[in-house]
């Protein structure tokens, strides 16, 4: 994936598995992460298959990431913010939903 | 709690138009759409974009732009980043459930208008939930909001919006790898049954078909028609496609395919609100049961645009309207007479049997292989669907309790058509009364955080 338009505005630095990210203002975390080549976000809590962002519009979940310690978040419906900490979901962390 | 005579859910076309022109009418109007900008699915990011994002994306996209300004001069109360997950009966009206990045919120309104638009139709294959695969709604995303394009894509599959995907790719300097689409070529004569009613609007939808597929060609894209047997390879993520096409077996490598096979009503909030819903043969989906203004079975509720059955954009916002008007003259306000837009809707929708009927989904796609997953979330295979069914599972919601489908945390949005078309397909009889999950809240998985801080709101109140 790369970028096709001179970006607008400074770019926003995101940490994924602690390496930094340089992503665009605006951006969602899936689209940061898709730009910098991450092949894989999650793996399944069923059989432990690598997923990645799929549909971008919030309907299949499999873009789900821990981001700032907080788990099952939608890489494709958060915006980047400076600093972020994000992280693939291994396996189930629904046992933290209702 | 605040009292709203009107709560859209959506901001894309149909959304903002029912938004505009409640707010002339002056009803105390909010928008709720999970977005951080409002346009919806195709005029998003319009507001951000640069000159040569809106030369590449073309002009039907920038002329979203006129849209949402007159939606953000509108003064209705806009709430973007504000995700719906749940509404419920109340005395007057109903009370809206939404999490936004601060937390809960829970407001009340007399009607309804659900906007939520379309989902692109899920398209189960082998191979379709490997790392590398996206939908072509999902490309397009990734140029509207980031402009960003992968290289050496493969788009698979068939519709109008795979066919503009290519174009603006050729466009942005970075044309796909190849098109491979499952079009069989008989299709274009059963289409062309169809055309003799089309009116000028419709005509001009084919002529700009056209236009699409033939800058592909012009940039020299590889175009393979009416592919059968269409395989992803790859083990952790995709190394290639391979199928058959003119003839003799293909193999492309690639590390990026999109899949689409056109889009499908997002039928969440409806179903969750328990309004009727129909089987649409020509769509190969379920539709609301609405009237020509849209309201559905539930006295109150209105769905408009894409999710009360596809019909496109330039229908989408005329759908709006006669929402907006419609609940205005339940409340006693005067409206614009709706003539002249029920005639420019019925026109527009003139094209549609002949689009279904070119771009009906593939067959492969409607009946996966046994090996196939259907269900991405617990991983369920269109064979182990069948033979639940076989072992006498007789409805969607008991496939449900036997296998988990639908109970992963996209409730049902990638498997829901599926399993109620196997169903349908072993039963025989329609769709319609196979029926589909039962949805219920959250519509999306909530953290235990945001619950509790819903109560405390409340209890302040
Ligand atoms: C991925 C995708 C890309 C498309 N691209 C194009 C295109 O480029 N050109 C074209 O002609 N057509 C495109 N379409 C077809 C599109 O459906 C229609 O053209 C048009 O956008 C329909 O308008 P709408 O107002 O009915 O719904 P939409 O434009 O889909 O708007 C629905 C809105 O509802 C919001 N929403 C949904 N559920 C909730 C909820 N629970 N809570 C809060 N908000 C919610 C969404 O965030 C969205 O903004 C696309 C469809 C999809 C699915
Ligand atoms: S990529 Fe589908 S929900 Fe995020």
């Amino acid at each position: 994936m790369q970028r096709c338009f001179t970006p607008q505005g400074r770019s926003v630095r995101i940490l994924f598995e602690d390496q930094p990210v340089e992503a665009q203002p605006g951006d969602s975390v899936a689209a940061a992460l898709l730009c910098a080549d991450v092949v894989w976000t999650r793996s399944t809590p069923v059989s432990g298959a690598h997923r990645a962002p799929f549909c971008m519009m919030g309907a299949c979940f499999d873009c789900l990431v821990e981001i700032d310690g907080v788990p099952n978040r939608q890489a494709c419906m958060v915006e980047v913010k400076e600093g972020m900490r994000v992280r693939r979901q291994q396996g189930d962390a629904f046992g933290e939903l209702s | 709690m605040t009292l709203y005579d009107v709560a859209i859910v959506g901001a894309g076309p149909a959304g903002m138009a029912a938004a505009i022109e409640a707010a002339k009418v002056g009803l105390a109007t909010t928008v709720l759409d999970e977005a951080a900008q409002p346009g919806g699915q195709i005029y998003r990011g319009i507001e951000t974009a640069c000159e040569a994002r809106l030369a590449v994306l073309g002009k039907a996209y920038r002329d979203g732009a006129t849209l949402v300004r007159a939606f953000r001069g509108s003064g209705v109360d806009y709430r973007p980043g504000t995700t719906v997950w749940h509404i419920e009966d109340a005395d007057p009206g109903f009370v809206l459930y939404a999490s936004t990045s601060g937390g809960s919120v829970a407001l009340g309104a007399r009607f309804l208008v659900v906007a939520s638009g379309a989902l692109e139709r899920p398209t189960p294959m082998p191979g379709w939930t490997l790392p590398g695969v996206m939908t072509a709604g999902a490309i397009q995303i990734l140029i509207k909001a980031s402009g960003a394009l992968p290289r050496d894509l493969v788009l698979v599959g068939s519709g109008p919006l795979l066919y503009l995907l290519g174009a603006q790719m050729v466009a942005a300097g970075r044309p796909p790898r190849a098109l491979v689409t499952t079009v069989p070529p008989s299709r274009y004569l059963t289409a062309a049954r169809y055309y003799t009613p089309l009116s000028r609007a419709a005509h001009a939808y084919l002529i700009k078909g056209i236009g699409l597929l033939s800058r592909l060609a012009l940039a020299r894209v590889p175009i393979h028609s009416n592919a059968r047997g269409i395989r992803i390879l790859g083990n952790d993520s995709v190394t290639g496609l391979r199928f058959f096409s003119g003839g003799r077996d293909r193999e492309i490598d690639t590390n990026m395919v999109a899949l689409h096979q056109g889009v499908v009503p997002n039928q969440q909030i409806g179903r969750l609100l328990r309004c009727d819903y129909l089987w649409h043969a020509g769509q190969h989906a379920f539709a609301p049961e609405v009237d020509r203004f849209g309201e559905t079975s539930r006295v109150g509720v209105f769905i408009a645009g894409d999710g009360a059955g596809i019909s496109g954009a330039v229908s989408a916002k005329l759908s709006g309207r006669l929402a907006a008007w419609r609940i205005a003259q339940h409340l006693g306000r005067t409206a614009p007479d709706p003539g002249p837009a029920l005639a420019a809707l019925r026109r527009d929708r003139a094209v549609r049997p002949l689009l279904e009927t070119l771009y009906a989904p593939s067959p492969e796609v409607l009946d996966p292989s046994d090996e196939t997953i259907v269900c991405r979330c617990e991983e369920v295979t269109a064979g182990a669907v069948r033979k639940t069914v076989h072992d006498g599972a007789v409805g969607p919601n008991q496939v449900k309790s036997f296998l988990r489908t639908g109970m992963g945390p996209c409730q049902g949005r990638m498997c829901g058509l599926a399993v109620s078309r196997i169903i349908t397909v072993a039963a025989g009889g329609d769709p319609g009364e196979i029926g589909y999950f039962r949805i219920r809240p959250p519509l999306k998985p909530l953290s235990l955080n945001e619950l509790a801080e819903l109560e405390l709101t409340d209890a302040v109140e």
